[in-house]
């Protein structure tokens, strides 16, 4: 520890931090353009000058390692002067079109123009222009804002793996750009947006739509994939605007995926915003009375066992537990929530979760995947194994298609089964590196499940990770990736029984499972209609994550609270308000009133609602889930999610996940020669 | 008293000689080098000290002080000594005689530096311009190579040193040394935060020590003939011999190896044959390179051509790269040229350098017309003064004091240019942005 003295308050900080630390902690705030704390240090900005006692010129604050016994003035008259030439150098060169800047409002060199700008120019010269770059069709460039802080190209270095970015040309003609023009190619390209501490990047689709102060903003979480990110959503006049993260360390740090950003314009497109019910063969707009009238009237006389739910992989676990226990009431026992046909076993949490955790994986010091591609998966969890890769010390197997681009090195160990069975048999050369690991891990893709000897994949990549020290009892190292935000959920409130066949009504809660029972009643909630819904014979309209105060489980098995942001379109209602109200007309009253009383449901259902978050664990029993780990067939793991950007029924309605869809081509083509 | 060849470290510096290394051997390089590498790694640094030498490519700091900064104990990491040969200052042209006149002075500099710091390698990186010199370089080192002079066993001495040359691609910036390190990686030469300075993580992030060409190559002769004399030549704490380019209004241009603290107008007129038009013609001299500040005549008088003695005129010696200025020169646009040179050679990393660089150099040529108020002359000096030590390398301080030695001596001079072009032209049409711009 470093004895600091920053203004006259003395701190203690760990030796080898920086000034600007320091500074932070004793409550002096910094000024800085080209500092980010999850960055590397770049010191070229010079905004966060100090001064130091003894030292003869001021100090870059960000670069500066602390010394016991230093004295810091960052009020000092040379401090003030150092930034104040700074910052007018910055606006020199920098158009003054704040009123027609996005970033104007929420911009850093605005806020700090105000602490130490000038108010009038002195600059007589002809200012610079910079050609504008194209990066794709997320990120709108005006690069005459550029102020060369280098954020974004360190940002796609080293946290999103593409180093696509760099400056061209020297001093006053350095540009950002990537050299011979073409879209980032990468998933994470949004943050760039965040990072950027002046309007040089801002996000293409939010152009021109809004200010930040005419924001109304929500904190929930995103579902589009199954990370779990945190994020911030900004509404006006009940409509989402853009959608933003929020820091949570243990998830998402601060990022943010691409899908999850952008897809949001698919919430006010191809909505189901009325009920409707078939009626001589074709849908008709009906009322919510007509609507529930004709399930009640289907319903009479249907023996519970004829009545099949299925829940989708957006659902929230607030309407998972309405629908289960309206099923319950009508003596059905046939519930399913895994439409893709993943053989996941819900028997113990630990089988169908990611146990390790994402901050978790920083600890990880060797790491298997297998079936899965976490960067089109969840690219926010592939940048925290980036992280940790970069880090060094962590060999990375991968079991699966082979020359994908994961943004880090690994080892490919083959394309599928025949790789599977030699690492549970313990006898592949990889084995030798997970036995020497302190904390193995080993990732399944949920897709790898999804075939006909799915549930002999699990049972092989639990026994790879019993036989290979992954399971002990501090550290859990199986952990199941999941795809979307609702597929955990469901599976904590046992929505497994499984279909019987012969089904005559079946309720599809934003479910599309691949084939329907022939015959049978459909009757369809949810908020994108898309083929499932078409078939329907009652339309439902449901609500989408925006739209409703919901429990939300990642793949973490962390139980997480969106609240409602905008109300649903038309007369779409919150999912669990249409089956309670429904329950009602089909005597089956579900007891509960309120969110308060449905929460307090759910933690009895399943203890683990009653909380809030992850709770790290060990693994306390090893034994491994049902499935002969040996009937695993040759056949290669194909990858499960091959279209990033349109993934979900929500973003194939997204007119920005279209273009980035063409853009971008299939991703799953990208190899890494490329 | 000037300095006598017999102490003349360089006796090739004209080239009137073989540079092979036959003949080099024959002027006494190469002259038992095996027995002062066996002396061992502190006698050097401590001869290196005792002899007062400061390197030699302008910042002048103590050779044997930054030597004895590596790691006495390798960690694991290798050792490395980088040669800065990317002499692209303007002016200067020191490094450029050396090359390609007497390469093995370098090549054997190379080796006794490499054992003082335990470097088994080096790295010589040349200017990219000096393509010739780079070739008659990398012939000196392939003779020493065939010699058993470089290489594993190095000289007989059982000590392994391999020495390579890398090409710059021309850019100013990679003289310093930390963007030279970048810039050998094979990056952008960008200059890097210090600290770690790069005797804790240089090159690769390996312990290095970076040194002019005129540094290294002075060593071996001061080794051989000791300490005291070469400490002999020159003032206290200045000493030791210098190679001076003389150059601009002078009779004879010319790079001289001469006596440290040698007075400047004796330095001019005995080597360069004096000043175009006489003494008396002398404008003003910018003493060492571009980037010190000019002196006017008044000041050269009696100025010594030391570090200490420049420093109190608030110039400096730089690359003792003399550039002499008569009554025909029009100080303003020659101040503008070296403006125009210093935003075009800035990396553009900090803030302060990229920016103001490019206004210095538009204020600079308005000046040149008289287009300008002259508040605009403290406009200009402001300017400066934020540039000056706000950024991360020192070629920042280097581009604006050429601006602020002009200003500070000449400002008259600026002044009447202004008062000339507005009783010609009138008042200049004020260029004020506009809001929406």
């Amino acid at each position: 520890m470093a004895k600091v003295t920053v203004d006259g308050i003395e701190v203690e900080v760990p030796n080898g931090v920086s000034v600007l630390q320091a500074c932070e902690a004793a409550g002096k705030e910094i000024p800085r353009f080209c500092y980010h704390e999850r960055l590397s240090v770049a010191g070229n900005c010079r905004m966060c000058l100090v001064e130091v006692e003894k030292a003869p010129k001021p100090i870059a604050s960000c670069a500066y390692p602390v010394a016991d016994g230093m004295k810091v003035f960052t009020d000092s008259e040379m401090v003030r002067r150092g930034r104040r030439g700074v910052m007018e150098f910055l606006l020199i060169n920098h158009p003054l079109d704040c009123p027609i800047c996005d970033q104007g409002g929420e911009c850093d060199l605005q806020d700090q123009a105000m602490a130490y700008g000038l108010d009038r120019s002195r600059y007589m010269e002809e200012k610079r222009a910079v050609k504008d770059k194209y990066m794709g069709p997320l990120v709108k460039t005006i690069m005459t804002r550029c102020i060369q802080c280098t954020r974004c190209v360190r940002f796609a270095t080293e946290v999103a793996g593409v180093p696509e970015l760099g400056a061209t040309n020297r001093g006053e003609n350095m540009e950002i750009g990537t050299y011979v023009e073409k879209a980032l190619t990468t998933e994470l390209s949004g943050n760039l947006i965040d990072i950027c501490p002046v309007g040089a990047l801002t996000s293409r689709p939010y152009a021109f739509v809004s200010r930040p102060w005419e924001l109304r903003k929500t904190d929930s979480i995103d579902v589009l994939d199954a990370t779990g990110t945190n994020i911030r959503v900004d509404t006006r006049s009940g409509e989402v605007l853009r959608i933003l993260p929020r820091t949570n360390d243990d998830v998402n740090e601060e990022w943010m995926a691409d899908r999850g950003r952008f897809a949001f314009d698919g919430l006010k497109r191809r909505r189901l915003d009325r009920p409707w019910i078939r009626k001589n063969g074709k849908l008709q707009p009906a009322s919510w009375a007509e609507a529930f009238a004709a399930i009640a009237a289907k319903l009479k006389g249907v023996p519970g066992e004829k009545i099949g739910a299925v829940a989708g992989p957006l659902v929230d676990a607030e309407a998972a537990l309405a629908l289960r226990d309206l099923m319950a009431a009508l003596g059905s026992r046939n519930l399913e929530c895994r439409t893709d046909g993943a053989a996941v076993d819900a028997s113990r949490r630990d089988f169908y979760t990611f146990n390790t955790g994402i901050a978790g994986i920083e600890e990880a010091d060797a790491l298997l995947i297998i079936g899965a591609n976490p960067r089109i998966e969840a690219p926010v969890i592939n940048a925290r194994i980036r992280k940790r890769a970069v880090a060094g010390g962590f060999p990375i197997g991968f079991v699966g298609p082979r020359g994908l681009d994961l943004t880090y090195g690994h080892d490919w160990l083959g394309e599928g089964g025949v790789t599977l069975r030699a690492l549970a048999a313990g006898t592949h050369r990889f084995n030798e590196l997970l036995r020497v690991a302190k904390k193995p891990m080993l990732i399944l893709g949920r897709g790898a499940l999804a075939r006909a000897d799915g549930e002999a994949v699990l049972a092989a990549a639990w026994k790879i990770a019993a036989g290979n020290n992954m399971l002990q009892p501090e550290w859990h190292g199986f952990n199941l990736l999941h795809h979307f935000g609702g597929q955990v959920a469901p599976l904590d409130l046992g929505f497994t029984g499984g279909l019987a066949v012969g089904l005559e009504v079946l309720w599809l809660l934003g479910a599309e499972p691949p084939a329907l029972p022939e015959g049978a009643f459909v009757i369809y909630q949810g908020h994108h209609g898309e083929a499932a819904a078409g078939r329907a014979d009652v339309i439902l309209p449901g609500a989408a994550y925006t739209e409703k105060d919901a429990t939300w489980v990642n793949t973490e098995g962390r139980v997480q609270h969106g609240r409602l942001a905008v109300y649903p379109p038309g007369e779409a209602r919150e999912d669990w308000k249409i089956l309670r109200a429904l329950s009602e007309l089909l005597g089956h009253r579900l007891p509960y009133d309120t969110l308060d009383a449905l929460r307090a449901k759910l933690a009895e259902a399943n203890p683990v609602f009653a909380g809030h978050g992850f709770v790290p664990h060990g693994c306390a029993d090893t034994s491994g889930p049902t499935g002969d780990p040996t009937a695993v067939s040759d056949a290669p793991f194909a990858l499960a999610v091959t279209n990033y950007w349109q993934a979900d029924p929500i973003s194939r309605a997204s007119a920005t996940m279209a273009e980035c869809a063409r853009v971008y081509g299939a991703p799953q083509a990208r190899l890494a020669a490329e | 008293m000037a300095l006598t060849d017999k102490d003349r470290i360089f006796t090739n510096l004209y080239g009137l000689h073989d540079w092979r290394l036959e003949a080099a051997r024959r002027r006494g390089h190469w002259d038992g080098t095996k027995a002062l590498i066996e002396k061992g790694r502190d006698w050097i640094i401590e001869e290196v000290k005792n002899s007062g030498l400061r390197g030699r490519g302008g910042a002048g700091f103590p050779t044997g002080l930054k030597w004895s900064f590596m790691p006495k104990q390798s960690d694991g990491r290798p050792h490395y000594l980088v040669v800065n040969s990317d002499e692209s200052e303007p002016g200067t042209c020191k490094d450029r005689d050396i090359l390609r006149h007497d390469p093995h002075t370098l090549v054997e500099g190379c080796l006794i530096a490499g054992v003082a710091m335990g470097a088994h390698a080096g790295y010589i990186y040349v200017r990219g311009e000096y393509y010739n010199e780079h070739l008659v370089l990398q012939a000196a080192i392939d003779e020493a190579y065939a010699a058993g002079l470089l290489g594993p066993n190095a000289c007989g001495s059982g000590w392994d040193f391999d020495l390579y040359v890398h090409r710059g691609a021309g850019a100013y910036i990679c003289g310093e040394e930390t963007a030279l390190i970048e810039s050998l990686e094979g990056k952008k030469g960008m200059p890097r935060l210090k600290p770690p300075f790069p005797a804790a993580v240089g090159l690769y992030g390996c312990p290095s020590t970076v040194n002019n060409v005129e540094t290294i190559a002075v060593v071996p002769t001061i080794l051989r003939r000791g300490a005291a004399w070469f400490a002999g030549f020159g003032r206290p704490k200045n000493s030791g011999t210098k190679i001076f380019c003389i150059q601009g209004h002078v009779n004879k241009p010319c790079n001289v190896e001469e006596e440290m603290s040698i007075p400047l107008k004796e330095l001019i007129e005995r080597h360069a044959g004096g000043v175009r038009g006489g003494w008396d013609n002398l404008l003003a001299v910018i003493p060492g390179g571009s980037s010190t500040p000019m002196i006017p005549k008044k000041i050269c008088d009696d100025v010594l051509m030391d570090f200490d003695a420049l420093r109190e005129h608030r110039t400096g010696l730089g690359t003792a790269a003399v550039i002499v200025m008569d009554k025909s020169t029009d100080l303003i646009k020659a101040i503008a040229r070296l403006a125009a040179f210093y935003k075009h050679e800035s990396c553009g990393q900090c803030t302060p350098c990229r920016e103001g660089m490019g206004w210095q150099k538009r204020l600079m040529d308005r000046m040149v017309e008289g287009r300008a108020e002259v508040e605009e002359i403290d406009v200009l000096e402001q300017v400066t003064r934020q540039i000056e030590g706000h950024t991360i390398c020192a070629l920042a301080d280097g581009g604006v004091w050429p601006v602020q030695g002009l200003i500070r001596h000449f400002r008259p001079l600026m002044e009447e240019r202004i008062a000339a072009y507005k009783a010609s032209k009138g008042s200049p049409a004020p260029t004020l942005p506009m809001a929406a711009e």
